[in-house]
């Protein structure tokens, strides 16, 4: 095995937290990402891979899916037009695109994303005052599972609701982590 | 009635907080005030009429309004950076140690130098820049401009840069009610009872609106306590959002409005980290303007006078702010809303000197004497308000004796909203009065005074059936809310615009314009009311017109002989009133202008103490200093020099990578690109050339095939996100049956390019063993997917930006910064050199590739020297339009190289080429330089760029000329490949 | 202005790049004889009108889909959204 030590998207070692009245928001570097695209005339194919590997249909725009795969959770999220991304653990499902890949064949194609995106969490209170400073998603409405495309400071980013006004996670360009972070941190020190 | 003056201004009542003291600074004066006051009635308190000094002819002013429309007490508030210049006094709330100082007048308010203006008056009329001081015309821009310029103008920036921070925000609800006065309250209870989302705003402290400001009673309550209890329970409501210091700013498109909430302006201080104010862009389905009206002057001879204000705001000083202005006061009205300012300032004990009303059957007054038929035709007092002259019904002639006068000359429901969207609200005879019009934004309405409905009652029930009526539309049923009984009393008004007579009469009181201006545009043909606007400036300062654009445009229909909808109005364009600009920039202003990407390696680099650059959004290693290195360009020789002669390590990770896949990525490649890829075997990479469909070059860069179905391209680091948009439009609109999916991975993957006659040494140290990087086992050209260091998952390509023997090495993101300390040490051996851009871009300059700087979107296939790659036996996008004969002429600009004559000259991009003898214009440009940097393997300067007819003109001598700076060097045309031009470097 | 995503319900066109004239989508036969005319025609002719006009919108910080936005350039009044893939095919692109 390699001894090559990983960074988090914010350069550290470990993830960062930072709690601001009540309000927790954590860098989640432990999370592994594939694309996932449907292939052309590969519908009935994709479909049977799709239960086979989440046990479920993939969730339609605007949605996500919660998969309990025993050995941790997994979401799916739809991202575009017969295109998904899937989250899964890194301890457990570092190799999730190749584990894809050899579910779904020539169904799909799938593109590792693990280091691509860095995800941030905002747990606890007043979670919907803070993101109405950065995005025009409407997250008071997002009920648990919603998932939108939004820009936030100029970074364009995945939100999703995890638990309504309570939890949320924000999934950006791993390039803009820090940026992102320090966004974030600002606008909750401004608004709360 | 009560002796309640007890000697100075302050009288019973009102909604302040006598309990807290204010202390504040008014030019340089301490003076005292209350918790609730604005400055201005802070002001009035304490016997303070003058105020400011009007815009061309500094003329003393005094306080004209109560409100938002304010024309003449526009201060500076605060000091330093937090300066803020034309704050209208009338809407500063005031707070403890605040301190303001009067503008545009030198060097005191009370002894204004530039009063001389106004003896000038007759040269400085309307448009007087046209027709005076043009002569001689030389003058104008170096003397009488400057002149004229330093003696206008309002306030002053203070010319540092803005110490608050800004928010932006983003809010949807339902409806949305614009005024939190009788009908936007009655409207957000109506609303809120529903359940729907409702968010009300208003740009007043205190919810009300009038009400604040008037002794009406709604139901048993007094006004201003009905509406304390609504605002109360409104703001208790969870789904209603009550939004006080709130102005909406605009009505955009689809419901859209521009709002801005004054988060801590009527603090001293903001608290650290707290932004001074928020931008919301509010989305709602529906939106009730319920903004009421603003009360517009009646122009006499001298009207402007300190003391002399609108009717209606001489009473909301009393009835909310406990302030008279003076202790006798007078009343000039040609309507009955005029005489309620007489009855609410008789209650307090304050001596009404009379009342004039224009019209004959003006009704009677207890205690009051009202003179119908009359009318105020001068006013003395040139510091404050003496006494005003009346003429009555029968010519005669009198002054009376008063310190403040109130005007009424009716009411203008304020429709600025509505006409947002270029819309033109509609003259309403009963009222006397412009409502809105029926074409207006989508989705907004309008409720009470706004509406031209000026009762309470009216303002009650229209405000509740508006929010019935608009959650009607968009599907939420609601009943309206019980409303309380209110008056209900009509509208008695008889239009009269001005007085004649001599003497100035004062429309817009801001920019100075009078009714001698109107009739100065009319004689001078500027008569529709946009060039009556733009002719006399009159509606174009800071207050944009509130009290002045109507009664102009009736003074110019009775001059015309025209009615006033045949005038009309202007345009009517956001924001309602002056807003700082940084809270329309945001966050996004110095270091976080834009966001800042970082590299994987951008921490060791940062420990190396790299100098960085920023390559659009991110920060790149530019050169890496070393000791004793005291230029920049040592650095760089060195890097380039170590490079070329052993081994150099540059992150090239912010390159575009797009992921391509499906079963017809290859033929999707190939209609891509104009160059084929459809036969590319697996495990190799090639050169794309990417035109766009007018046969312009739009980017290029290497495309690898890792397997039967499965592409990787690089693109370059700028045009990243406009070539992925290019593909997917491919992929969507042109060819929606071909199976190609692509996956944007340029942050997935950390990579390296590691270059130079060592490079190969290296890497085999780092790749891991069952992996055969020979030369034969990895040729020239060659990718794969391999692993490094023990298991760790890579991608190899073997392509080569400097000439050298090089590859790239990408792992995922995250081992990025072990991979590149880990090629440190393992090139130890070997010199290994970190490089940076500038090197990179020396190196690739030395090679001869095309780069940016080349492909400016103005160039071609051909111009570059690519000609023969765009295929013509299959369709590619810019093939066909590539071959145009503009673009395929004998003469065409070729990429050359350019070596300097004299070896101590420097070859500077942008030269553009001239043939000894010809002379040096456009019309004899042979081309221009396009890059140049200093060669260190070459010890010259050297350059790229594009000559016509290049190829043929090797050993030609030409002049490469910068004119900007004056300066022009001789320069050789030579290939274009400086270094290793066989090419042999790269296939060792 | 506010686009109605035929997916993805109503989203600020700030969210979206702006292309031009939905023509665009009808790009011509390299084959054809008179491809150069053609071409030349599709890429720089267009009508401009005051008034409908069907355009193609890219949602880049959404789902990265193309739509076709009928639009009345004058009152900015969104009539149609459609996905420019579904538009393309019933206008007969294919491969």
């Amino acid at each position: 095995m390699h001894d090559l030590i990983p960074l988090t998207p914010l350069g550290g070692d470990s993830a960062q937290i930072k709690e601001i009245d009540g309000l927790i928001i954590s860098e989640m570097p432990e999370f592994a990402y594939a694309s996932l695209a449907m292939r052309l005339g590969k519908k009935i194919g994709f479909r049977r891979a799709a239960k086979k590997a989440i046990g479920m249909l993939p969730p339609k725009p605007g949605e996500s899916s919660k998969i309990n795969t025993g050995k941790g959770f997994l979401t799916v999220f739809w991202t575009g037009v017969d295109q998904w991304i899937v989250e899964a653990p890194s301890e457990t499902h570092a190799d999730i695109a190749l584990q894809l890949k050899n579910t779904f064949n020539d169904n799909a194609s799938v593109t590792e994303q693990n280091d691509g995106l860095a995800r941030f969490d905002l747990k606890g209170k007043h979670t919907v005052t803070v993101l109405e400073r950065l995005s025009a998603a409407d997250s008071a409405k997002m009920h648990a599972g919603s998932v939108t495309r939004t820009s936030i400071e100029h970074v364009i980013c995945f939100l999703i609701c995890r638990e309504p006004s309570k939890h949320f996670s924000i999934i950006c360009p791993q390039s803009f982590a820090a940026h992102l972070y320090q966004s974030i941190v600002t606008t909750a020190k401004s608004a709360l | 009635m009560s002796d309640a003056i007890t000697g100075g201004y302050r009288i019973d009542g009102g909604l302040i907080d006598r309990s807290t003291e204010l202390n504040f600074r008014f030019d340089g004066k301490s003076l005292k005030g209350h918790a609730g006051d604005t400055l201005a009635s802070a002001l009035l308190a304490n016997g303070v009429r003058l105020m400011g000094r009007s815009f061309k002819y500094h003329r003393p002013r005094g306080v004209l309004s109560a409100g938002a429309e304010e024309p003449n007490a526009i201060v500076a508030l605060r000091e330093g950076a937090f300066t803020e210049p034309n704050t209208r006094a009338t809407t500063a709330e005031l707070f403890d140690e605040l301190v303001a100082r009067s503008q545009n007048r030198w060097p005191a308010l009370g002894f204004d130098v530039m009063a001389v203006n106004d003896v000038m008056s007759n040269f400085l009329t309307a448009g007087f820049y046209y027709k005076t001081f043009m002569w001689p015309a030389k003058f104008w821009e170096k003397i009488y401009e400057p002149i004229i310029r330093h003696a206008a103008g309002l306030g002053a920036l203070s010319g540092m840069s803005d110490p608050d921070c800004y928010d932006k925000g983003f809010l949807h609800c339902d409806l949305l009610i614009i005024g939190a006065g009788p009908a936007g309250l009655a409207a957000a209870m109506t609303a809120g009872k529903s359940g729907a989302r409702v968010i009300i705003a208003d740009e007043d402290f205190l919810p009300g609106g009038r009400l604040n400001a008037e002794t009406i009673a709604i139901g048993d309550a007094a006004g201003a306590t009905w509406a304390a209890q609504m605002a109360g329970e409104l703001a208790s409501m969870p789904n209603v959002r009550l939004m006080t210091r709130t102005t909406v700013i605009g009505a955009f498109d689809h419901g859209i409005y521009g709002v801005v909430e004054r988060v801590t302006d009527h603090l001293a201080a903001a608290p650290e980290g707290k932004a001074r104010q928020v931008l919301w862009r509010i989305y709602s389905k529906r939106a009730i303007l319920a903004t009421g009206s603003l009360e517009r002057p009646i122009a006499f001879a001298n009207n402007d006078r300190p003391g002399i204000m609108q009717a209606g705001a001489l009473r909301a000083y009393a009835n909310r702010w406990a302030v008279t202005a003076a202790s006798d006061v007078a009343v000039f009205t040609n309507n009955d809303d005029g005489h309620r300012t007489a009855r609410d300032l008789a209650t307090k004990g304050v001596k009404i000197a009379a009342i004039i009303d224009t019209r004959a059957d003006a009704p009677e007054h207890a205690n009051v004497e009202v003179f119908a038929g009359a009318c105020v035709t001068d006013s003395r007092g040139r510091l404050g308000l003496s006494k005003v002259r009346v003429r009555f019904a029968d010519g005669s002639q009198r002054w009376i004796k008063c310190g403040a006068l109130g005007v009424s000359g009716g009411w203008n429901p304020n429709v600025h909203l509505t006409c947002h969207q270029r819309g033109h609200p509609v003259w309403n005879e009963t009222i006397a009065a412009f409502v809105p019009g029926s074409v207006g934004p989508g989705g907004l309405s309008s409720a009470g005074a706004a509406a031209g409905m000026f009762s309470t009652a009216a303002a009650l029930t229209s405000g509740a059936a508006a929010a019935v009526s608009a959650l009607g539309e968009i599907g939420i049923k609601v009943k309206a809310i019980a409303l309380p009984l209110a008056e209900d009393a009509p509208v008695n008004i008889k239009a009269f615009w001005h007085v004649n007579g001599k003497g100035r009469a004062w429309l817009d009181q801001q920019n100075d314009v009078t009714v001698k201006d109107v009739k100065l545009a009319y004689q001078e043909n500027f008569r529709s009311v946009e060039h009556l606007k733009r002719y006399t400036t009159l509606g174009m300062a800071t207050d944009q017109g509130k009290t002045s654009n109507i009664s102009g445009l009736a003074v110019m229909a009775e001059i015309a002989g025209k009615s006033i909808p045949e005038i009309g109005t202007t345009i009517y364009r956001p924001p309602y009133t002056p807003t700082a600009i940084g809270v329309f920039g945001g966050r996004s202003r110095d270091e976080s202008f834009r966001p800042v990407r970082l590299t994987p390696s951008h921490k060791w680099a940062s420990e190396q103490g790299a100098v960085f650059v920023e390559v659009g959004m991110w920060m790149r290693a530019q050169w890496f200093p070393r000791a004793g290195e005291t230029e920049w360009r040592q650095s760089v020789n060195r890097e380039v020099l170590a490079t070329r002669q052993s081994v150099g390590v540059c992150d090239v990770s912010t390159l575009g990578k797009i992921d391509v896949q499906g079963s017809d990525a290859a033929t999707f490649l190939n209609r891509i690109y104009c160059n084929g890829f459809a036969k590319l075997p697996i495990g190799r990479t090639r050169y794309g050339l990417m035109l766009r469909e007018d046969g312009i070059v739009m980017d290029d860069g290497t495309t690898a095939r890792l397997g039967e179905t499965h592409f990787v391209m690089t693109t370059t680091t700028a045009n990243a996100v406009s070539v992925f948009r290019h593909m997917e439009f491919a992929r969507q609109c042109l060819w929606p049956d071909l199976d190609v999916q692509i996956i944007s991975t340029t942050e997935a993957w950390a990579q390296f390019s590691v270059a130079g006659p060592n490079s190969r040494k290296v890497l085999e140290l780092i790749v891991d063993s069952e992996f055969d990087i020979s030369n034969e086992g990895f040729p020239f050209m060659a990718c794969g997917e391999i692993t490094v260091c023990g298991g760790l998952r890579a991608r190899l390509f073997r392509i080569s930006f400097s000439g050298e023997l090089a590859y790239e090495i990408a792992v995922p993101t995250r081992f990025g910064d072990a991979l590149i300390r880990r090629l440190i040490k393992a090139g130890e051996e070997f010199d290994i050199t970190p490089y940076g851009t500038e090197a990179l871009g020396v190196m690739r300059i030395e090679k001869g590739h095309a780069a940016g700087n080349e492909l400016n979107g103005t160039t071609t296939a051909l111009n570059l020297g690519l000609g023969r790659m765009v295929s013509k036996i299959k369709d590619s996008i810019g093939s066909i339009l590539s071959e145009r004969e503009g673009l395929t002429r004998d003469d065409a600009l070729m990429q050359v190289g350019f070596r300097p004559v004299d070896a101590s000259d420097s070859v500077i991009a942008g030269s553009h080429l001239m043939t000894v003898g010809d002379p040096a214009n456009a019309a004899h440009d042979q081309g221009y330089i396009t890059s140049a940097a200093y060669s260190p393997v070459l010890s010259s300067s050297i350059g790229i760029g594009f000559l016509k007819n290049g190829a043929k003109r090797k050993g030609e001598i030409l002049r490469a000329m910068n004119p900007i700076e004056g300066a022009e060097i001789m320069v050789e045309v030579v290939s274009t490949h400086f270094v290793d031009p066989k090419g042999e470097r790269l296939r060792a | 202005m506010i686009i109605d995503h035929p997916l993805l319900g109503p989203r600020d066109s700030a969210e979206f790049t702006y292309l031009g004239d939905a023509s665009l989508i009808d790009r011509p036969d390299w084959q054809d004889k008179k491809a150069a005319c053609k071409f030349y025609e599709y890429l720089y002719l267009r009508d401009n009108p005051a008034g409908e006009h069907r355009e193609l919108w890219y949602h880049e910080a959404g789902d990265r889909s193309w739509l076709v936005v009928t639009r009345n350039t004058v009152t900015h009044e969104i009539t149609k959204v459609e996905l420019a893939r579904s538009v393309a095919k019933a206008r007969g692109r294919s491969k």
